[in-house]
């Protein structure tokens, strides 16, 4: 009988060693992929285990986390939901993330290795540490005073510094609060349904993600282009230009709004927002001139970045002639989002030079530290130095005589454009109204502010329509805030 | 521990007979300063659960730990008294599964704040360590079981047809419920089959072995030998299968083959077991749906997750594991609460699994193992034919139940519902598993005492 216990303790030995091996390949070889296995939570409840970081706006979060005590455990606040939501965009247990939530979500979840202190050992560290603070450049009191100005209508805002390239306000209307698709529940799969049903589409980020036609307010670049190549060489020579002017190779008769455009000057014909003008310098300038000043202030390029992308701007580069006289006035496929015509008048105001626009100021570590900086940017020429000189003089006289009167400030410079852009089908819809701007406080070296306001559904009456009507007071807001704070930094 | 232990003796008895007057160590010292180490460990664990959830030490630590500790002492008294050559391993063993087992369910407990187990389970595990004490203390001799064969078989049939009579809980008609307690009667019934089927096979192992009609290699026994044990095994293993519970009815089926192999030393059962295996295997897995659905899931655990419907059971289980890597997230960090359904039963290894890693795991497999290790020493040691089988028989039972249980949670083998030995939330469990460590005392205190000179066999 011995030797058959014996036997029968071999088996149990037997079947020790077959469960150890393959508790071994369960928990050694193959946890790798069980992990990552898409229906393992734990990835997610980890994620959600401890607070996330915040995003401030001059110094205040605007952001918090609350704890549910549920298996994903916190979830995210914001303090002014729909005023920020263009900048944070929202961080979701359910439909992940969006905007700054999304672009900074390594710091502000607490996986990116540069927020410990000792980087190359965050691999053989277990777990996460705790999520750092994204600190924007968002300049509060403008930001406010772009929700408020746009009220119930739809559009968007976008101000940057034009000295930095920091964008103090991004705004967009209608928006939403991203605090209702922070969770996982019924409430957050209810609104995200009924925001993504509604017809205004209040999550679209109309200030960096929806391109609008320009309108008369592209006309800062077409006279940029002219007076780099020297097709004008004097503002106040008169232009030999016809109204109507016939598009060229077609019959198509083009005209103006306003009177006294035939012959006018540069000076004039800006004041006035005379279409013939600027059509037939754009054809004189010619498309390759045109497309390089275009993309000098950033139309057609795809790569911008502010952390998070922003929609291409374009200016077609393969169209005929008649074709390109409609570009340069802001029509046919020229296209444009408020952030790039802030881009533009910023150019006018910076000295010919673009500074690429970004969010972020710096991220730092919950105790603190500094993870990482904005630096210095990329700097583009979109014109010469004397050109952009003159370009403001333009400007400054559209606020001061012409559409734009009602931007003006007392005490400082403004230099504004308007715009009203068709759009829709034979131009059926409601025009957009436009306004670039920028404004320089009284002893300043330099404007502190550059902002473009589109506004989409103006009401029908006509005077409103005009950008200087609707769009012009909205800007005049938004520069008065940045300039009453000494400039951007003033709150920052 | 093992050469000074029990290997000595058995060389000294064969070897060197002027050597047998010697005085045979009883090493109850050991067994103490085991048991301390058992109860401060299962302390330990307390504490590291609340600390790793609430940052502070668990209220109840200290008067879990004074109740565990005095329960355990109460026991080593009792063997102390009455068992004073037994395995000085198997009593701290049981203490330490018994001990980890109600933290881990204390640990999840803390995840299920509407259901609270680990109270209940400290009742049962009072219980089954005063049935312990009891065992030990009237249970002079092992022998004297032999006589009740027949009792303890009729008895362990009524408890497998009486939770017939009871609705069905998950599936399966294994529970009867008075009072609010809920009892696994085919537990116990685990224990009095063993009884039965040692003390039935020593009677008659030189009819099984060397009567009948011999086929081509293989020996048969008659059929009046083998008939009231078939028998006996059919009724229960058909009764199990109207009650679904598939596990009990495996272990009973691998207890009856080891216990005739070992009785026997044919291997002609071997191969007739196998082969009544593979057919009922394949036969309930044709045309069981419930078990057939165990298969599957065993085969393609992550099949639920390809169809959309989320992770099954085993999915979550082998995340838990896989989760826990090679030294785990540490005590109160898993989340194997994930798994859903009787996380705290069939599932508490998954716990273990991730929360301890490989390394805790393999910790807990070991004592296991030492477990049956201890219990078939003694049956090697024993000289009566009953002994043997019923040490042999009892540890076989804790290394098929953890084999089977453990080997379905980590996707090894299907699944199929069993408690693991003093770790599973359960009461008759807890209970049967304490009178197997009580029979196991008795036994081998029985085995060493033989060795010792002083004592007249």
């Amino acid at each position: 009988m011995t030797r058959h216990i014996r036997h029968a303790a071999a088996f149990c030995v037997l079947l020790l060693a077959a469960l150890l091996v393959n508790a071994a390949r369960v928990q050694i070889v193959q946890a790798p992929s069980y992990d990552a296995n898409p229906a393992n939570r734990r990835p997610e409840i980890a994620r959600y285990q401890q607070p996330r970081g915040d995003i401030l706006v001059g110094g205040e979060p605007v952001t918090g986390s609350r704890d549910t005590r549920e298996h994903l455990r916190y979830e995210r606040t914001y303090a002014d939901g729909p005023l920020y939501a263009p900048v944070t965009g929202f961080a979701s247990q359910e439909y992940g993330t969006t905007l700054l939530e999304h672009a900074e979500d390594g710091v502000l979840s607490g996986t990116d290795p540069m927020l410990t202190p000792f980087p190359l050992f965050h691999d053989s560290a277990p777990g996460r540490g705790p999520g750092g603070d994204v600190v924007t450049t968002i300049h509060p009191a403008a930001q406010r005073a772009a929700y408020r100005g746009l009220g119930r209508r739809k559009g968007a805002v976008a101000a940057v510094e034009p000295s930095s390239g920091r964008i103090l306000a991004l705004v967009s209307t209608p928006s939403y609060d991203p605090g209702e698709l922070s969770g996982n529940g019924t409430a957050a799969t209810r609104s995200w349904a009924r925001l993504n049903g509604h017809p205004d589409r209040p999550m679209l980020n109309r200030a960096v993600r929806q391109t609008y036609p320009p309108g008369s307010t592209f006309k800062v670049v077409t006279a940029a282009a002219a007076l780099d190549a020297r097709v004008v060489r004097d503002v106040d020579a008169p232009l030999r230009s016809p109204d109507p002017y016939t598009l060229p190779g077609t019959r198509t008769r083009l005209a103006n709004a306003s009177r006294g455009c035939a012959g006018a000057s540069l000076r004039v014909a800006f004041e006035r927002s005379c279409n013939t003008v600027f059509a037939k310098l754009g054809v004189d300038v010619g498309l390759a001139r045109m497309a390089a000043t275009a993309s000098g202030f950033g139309f057609n390029d795809a790569g911008l970045r502010i952390p998070f992308s922003v929609a291409r701007s374009t200016f077609d580069t393969s169209v005929d002639r008649a074709q390109l006289a409609l570009s340069s006035i802001g029509q046919y496929n020229t296209r444009a989002t408020p952030l790039q015509m802030a881009m533009v008048a910023a150019a006018v105001a910076g000295g010919g030079q673009v500074r690429e626009p970004y969010l972020v100021e710096r991220t730092v570590r919950a105790g603190g530290g500094t993870v990482a900086a904005a630096g210095s940017r990329p700097v583009r020429r979109a014109m010469s130095p004397s050109t952009a000189a003159r370009l403001r003089q333009l400007m400054t006289d559209v606020v001061e005589n012409g559409t734009g009167a009602r931007a003006a400030i007392r005490g400082a410079r403004v230099g504004g454009k308007t715009g009203t852009a068709q759009h829709g089908v034979d131009n059926s819809g409601v025009p957009y109204a436009w306004f670039v701007s920028w404004a320089q406080g009284h002893g300043e070296l330099e404007p502190e502010v550059a902002v473009a306001v589109v506004v989409e559904d103006a009401a029908a009456d006509r005077a409103d329509i005009t950008g200087g009507g609707v769009a012009a007071p909205i800007a005049r807001a938004v520069m008065e805030a940045v300039l009453a704070s000494g400039g951007g930094r003033g709150e920052g | 521990m093992t050469k000074a232990g029990s290997g000595t003796p058995v060389a000294a008895a064969a070897d060197a007979p002027a050597a047998a007057a010697a005085r045979l160590p009883r090493r109850r010292g050991v067994e103490f300063s085991l048991l301390v180490l058992a109860v401060l460990l299962c302390v330990f664990g307390y504490c590291d659960v609340g600390l790793a959830q609430h940052g502070t030490v668990p209220p109840g630590a200290a008067g879990y730990g004074a109740g565990l500790g005095v329960l355990a002492l109460l026991a080593h008294l009792a063997v102390r008294l009455r068992a004073p050559y037994a395995d000085p391993l198997l009593l701290p063993i049981g203490v330490l599964l018994n001990g980890l087992g109600l933290v881990l369910i204390y640990r999840l407990d803390l995840e299920t704040p509407g259901d609270r187990a680990a109270p209940t389970q400290l009742v049962w595990s009072t219980l089954g360590m005063a049935l312990f004490i009891v065992v030990v203390l009237l249970l002079r001799d092992h022998r004297v079981l032999q006589r009740y064969a027949y009792v303890c078989v009729a008895a362990a049939l009524v408890l497998l047809t009486v939770p017939i009579l009871f609705p069905a809980v998950n599936g399966a008609r294994i529970w009867i419920r008075i009072a609010g307690f809920s009892i696994q009667p085919g537990e116990f019934a685990k224990v009095l089959l063993a009884v039965f089927f040692a003390a039935y096979l020593a009677a008659n192992r030189s009819a099984l072995a060397y009567a009948g009609r011999r086929v081509w290699r293989l020996q048969l026994p008659t059929g009046r030998v083998l008939g009231p044990i078939v028998a006996v095994w059919l009724v229960s293993v058909g009764v199990l299968i109207l009650e679904r519970d598939l596990g009990t009815s495996l272990l009973f089926f691998g207890l009856f083959v080891v216990l005739l192999y070992v009785a026997t030393g044919r291997t002609g059962w071997i191969a007739v077991g196998l082969l009544l295996a593979a057919l009922g295997a394949v036969a309930v897995g044709r045309l069981e749906p419930h078990v057939h659905g165990r298969i599957e899931d065993w085969l393609h655990p992550f099949a639920t997750i390809e169809a959309g419907q989320g992770a099954s059971q085993l999915a979550q289980s082998l995340f838990s594991f896989a989760a826990g890597g090679v030294t785990g997230t540490g005590l109160g960090l898993g989340h194997s609460v994930l798994i859903g359904f009787a996380t705290k039963s069939d599932f508490i290894l998954a716990t273990a699994g991730e929360e301890l890693g490989f390394a805790g795991l393999s910790a807990v497999f070991l004592l296991y193992a030492l477990l049956v290790e201890r219990g078939y020493r003694a049956g090697l040691l024993l000289r009566d034919p009953f002994g043997r089988l019923l040490a042999v028989g009892l540890a076989s039972i804790v290394a098929l139940q953890v084999f089977v249980i453990a080997g379905g949670v980590t996707g090894l083998i299907p699944l199929t519902g069993m408690a693991m030995p003093f770790l599973a939330q359960g009461g008759s469990s807890v209970v049967t598993n304490w009178a197997i460590v009580a029979l196991l005392i008795r036994v081998s205190h029985c085995a060493r005492r033989q060795y010792d000179g002083r004592v007249a066999p």
